[in-house]
């Protein structure tokens, strides 16, 4: 509280001296051999103790910037290279990957994998039981008339897990890809425009209740809806999954590149490897990091997610959403 | 001379922050769309002109805030007649509660909106987020329209109807002009609504701009949707320019209280019966239902949202929230006034009145230009030093003072417009210097304007989102990048925190807005 409440004062200070025209005599932390800046998206959460600890052990003034989601700070990170936002970055995904690497905006084209996580179908077992229906079980299902009406996903031109199911249905099905999405919306598929619309206000176990039992998430969402009986009340359909990895990496033209490196190798730590599933809700990298008591239950992987190449991927992701668009929007 | 010159220097201040916060950064990112690395091309423009997929963005951005702005303008006006015209109890909360969709995060509004067809949806959310726009705009006019010419007609054997088409209404002009100006920037500008209604099936030129520049990295295609983008607003403003000022003819205006009167129901029963359903079911039913979602939680009532919220970064959020909303406050209302003070000159010749309204109409612009492109403007612009703010705390601020300076400046020019020239004019023969005019009327006029402007600039930073996120931020978030964030964990639980977060945003939002409305001074007319 009291470091927020000097925080809010810093800022403070810092607005006054803008609103009277002078440009506030900003340290440039990433200029000095103390500093590092840190480019992180939105969902990178480090917690407090852990940033203090990497302070301590480094001597290091860390200065965490955030920006948009993926797509966009990749973006902005190409758009800024002359110039670098920052000295390392968190949560480049292989949906992205290939493109940084191809602008050179990655100090020796290294990066390091962080975590990762599943993107599934997943389904409401109570529904099904009620229904006395078997659980669908591959892509193909889901065209099925016994299983009309039931799936929702968030739409692959708005949301980044329903882009990832989008490449799933490439790495599955090919050129035939886009006749499976005619398929889909034939056998009553309900696209929204996110996840939270898609798990939280559709999905009949989602908090909305809503009257799809099937929708689109994570591998790991089981693990968050435990019933009394101290069993998960949804599954996910493992033979669904699109696999998604985060890496991290030392910007090209870092002002402090060892302090950058030093960065990654403290994400790779089993103090931070083991925050990584409460925090982010994907798997760590290090798979000697033991995991929560729910997701060895009920959050397994995919032994064999569908794949799809990062280069593919660029090279290809304008024109699929656009073919996307044309024909089920 | 001199004074001229004084006013030029005046003008000078806020100009010079438009320039470099705005129209610096904006220009320079599109400026790269029509540059290939070595040479300048229009390649890139032809393409986009010939793209099935621009002209549709551009018909559906017209479409969908045409309509949203027509049916706001006409539902608004009946609400103007009520909330103001009228006079009854609880009107003032009234006049508060309408305001809070116009900060909520469109995320929130998403979900209220989600049930009916995108295109519908799209529509309806447009018309919850601005309906207060015009209630306030044309209720602040209508409130001091002299009773008497109504009543002339009337005794002259005219109907209620025929008072209300021929006189009453074309004396809103001026007021309906402004709000319509208003709705249809935000309306065809806005970004979020049609990202989270839109299914990703539904493109406007803003979430095609988003598209292009975010997600693509395709800069030429931005840039060509960016000047289409501001091509549709300058026309738009200059349009309803252009009917304000021939409406604006010959209103005399009385005290506020002078002409307002008890509900009558044999006279006012339409109005009350559309303007109660509009509140109940475009405002009340969504924001109670918005209330209540946040107390449930996996299918039971329970504080858990609130309280889980309490343990996590609320007050953190919160408080960054204040401190960015008192920064962009401050700056928003001390260029505003400044841009008060030069456009409400009254200069003889027709040049320096043009210029006049062409400066109105620049400082309107940052309404109607995308938050992507100048978001993405300031990371190329601003990276050297003196001006190297890309990842500094003020720069969240400032971006918001750009959003709320239009708002500021519409609060502030009626007050400064409402002085008579006659007073002016006095003082000067009395043998006021310039200065001393400035001194005892034109600042007091301002300064009554100052608490309501105030509110609105605090209001719409405290909102804000769309300029911030694509900001390089500090990681303390405000509070509507929390909601944002907590929405997209993917947990069932980060849902009602999420929902809660939203509850206090709006709670928050709404004691500003009754705050400002009290502060309200008698002459503001529109925004």
């Amino acid at each position: 509280m009291t470091l927020r409440a000097s925080a809010a004062l810093a800022a403070a200070a810092a607005l006054t001296l803008a609103a009277c025209g002078q440009p506030a005599a900003e340290e440039t932390t990433d200029e000095a051999p103390t500093g590092l800046t840190v480019v992180s998206h939105e969902s990178f959460v480090m917690p407090d103790e852990l940033k203090e600890q990497f302070a301590e052990e480094t001597g290091l003034d860390v200065t965490y910037t955030t920006l948009a989601d993926t797509g966009s700070m990749v973006n902005q990170l190409i758009l800024t290279k002359d110039s670098p936002l920052g000295d390392v970055v968190f949560g480049i995904d292989n949906t992205f990957a290939s493109r940084a690497l191809g602008e050179g905006i990655i100090a020796g084209d290294e990066l390091t994998e962080i975590d990762f996580g599943d993107v599934c179908v997943n389904a409401d077992l109570a529904w099904f039981d009620e229904q006395g229906l078997p659980l669908p079980e591959t892509l193909d299902d889901l065209t099925d008339p016994q299983y009309r009406d039931l799936f929702v996903t968030p739409s692959p031109a708005s949301s980044s897990p329903g882009l990832a199911f989008l490449f799933a249905t490439v790495g599955a099905k090919g050129d035939g890809w886009l006749d499976y999405w005619r398929e889909l919306e034939a056998n009553g598929t309900l696209v929204v425009s996110g996840w939270t619309e898609a798990y939280n206000v559709e999905f009949t176990a989602g908090e909305g209740q809503g009257d799809r039992p099937l929708v689109l998430s994570y591998s790991t969402s089981p693990a968050w809806t435990i019933g009394d009986d101290g069993e998960s009340t949804t599954t996910a359909l493992l033979d669904t999954c699109f696999r998604q990895t985060e890496y991290a990496g030392v910007l090209e033209g870092a002002a402090n590149p060892e302090g950058a490196q030093q960065f990654v190798d403290f994400l790779l730590s089993p103090e931070f490897q083991a925050t990584i599933p409460e925090n982010m809700y994907m798997y760590p990298a290090d798979t000697s990091v033991e995991l929560p008591e729910e997701w060895v239950r009920f959050a397994p992987l995919s032994d064999a997610p569908i794949e799809l190449g990062s280069e593919e991927i660029d090279a290809n992701r304008e024109r699929w959403i656009q073919e996307w668009t044309e024909a089920i929007g | 001379m001199i004074r001229r010159l004084a006013w030029v220097l005046v003008a000078a201040v806020p100009a010079a922050f438009l320039a470099v916060f705005f129209v610096w950064p904006a220009l320079s990112l599109v400026t790269r769309g029509f540059h290939d690395g070595e040479s300048w091309t229009l390649a890139g423009l032809a393409a986009v002109a010939g793209s099935r997929r621009t002209w549709d963005a551009l018909v559906f951005t017209l479409a969908t805030a045409s309509a949203a702005t027509a049916i706001t303008v006409a539902l608004g006006v009946v609400g103007a007649y009520v909330l103001y015209r009228l006079r009854f109890r609880g009107q003032s909360w009234l006049r508060g509660l309408v305001t809070v969709p116009f900060v909520l995060p469109t995320v929130v509004v998403g979900i209220a909106f989600s049930g009916p067809h995108p295109v519908a949806g799209i529509v309806l959310a447009m018309v919850f987020f601005n309906y207060s726009v015009v209630v306030r705009t044309v209720g602040a006019l209508w409130i001091r329209l002299d009773p008497r010419q109504a009543q002339a007609a009337t005794a002259l054997g005219a109907s209620p109807r025929q008072v209300a088409l021929s006189v009453t209404l074309p004396s809103l002009g001026p007021a309906v002009a402004s709000a319509a100006a208003l709705v249809f920037l935000f309306c065809a500008s806005g970004f979020g609504i049609v990202m989270t209604l839109g299914r990703g099936q539904y493109h406007t030129i803003e979430t095609e701009i988003w598209f292009q520049t975010t997600q693509v990295l395709n800069l030429t295609a931005a840039a060509a949707l960016s000047i289409a983008q501001v091509v549709v607003v300058t026309v738009s403003l200059w349009l309803t320019n252009a009917w304000q000022r021939r409406s604006q003819a010959a209103l005399k205006l009385m005290p506020e209280t002078s002409s307002t009167s008890a509900p009558v129901w044999g006279r006012d029963w339409p109005a009350l019966l559309l303007t109660g359903v509009v509140i109940l079911g475009l405002l009340v039913v969504p924001l109670a239902g918005l209330v209540l979602r946040s107390l449930r939680v996996r299918g039971a009532w329970s504080l858990d949202g609130y309280r889980r919220l309490l343990d996590e970064e609320l007050v953190g959020a919160i408080s960054t929230s204040l401190v960015t909303a008192t920064g962009a406050a401050a700056i928003a209302v001390g260029l505003g006034m400044l841009v008060a003070l030069t456009a409400s000159r009254r200069p003889h010749s027709r040049t320096g009145r043009s210029w006049l309204h062409a400066l109105e109409t620049v400082y309107m612009l940052p309404l109607g230009v995308s938050a992507v492109t100048v978001g993405f403007g300031y990371l190329i612009t601003l990276n050297r030093p003196p001006l190297d703010l890309r990842s500094s705390v003020v720069l969240i601020p400032i971006a918001q003072a750009v959003v709320a300076l239009p708002l500021v400046v519409r609060t502030l020019l009626p007050t400064l417009r409402a002085i008579s020239p006659r007073q002016i004019q006095a003082a000067q023969v009395l043998g006021a210097s310039p200065l001393r005019v400035l001194g005892t009327i034109e600042l007091p006029a301002l300064g009554r304007g100052f608490g309501l402007a105030l509110g609105f600039a605090f209001a719409t930073s405290l909102g804000e989102f769309g300029a911030t996120t694509f900001l390089a931020r500090p990681d303390n978030p405000t509070l509507p990048v929390l909601i944002y964030r907590l929405f997209s964990r993917p947990t069932g639980d980060n849902y009602a925190m999420a929902l809660a977060a939203s509850v206090v945003l709006a709670l928050l939002t709404a004691a500003v807005m009754v705050a400002a409305e009290q502060a309200r001074p008698r002459e503001v007319e529109s925004w």
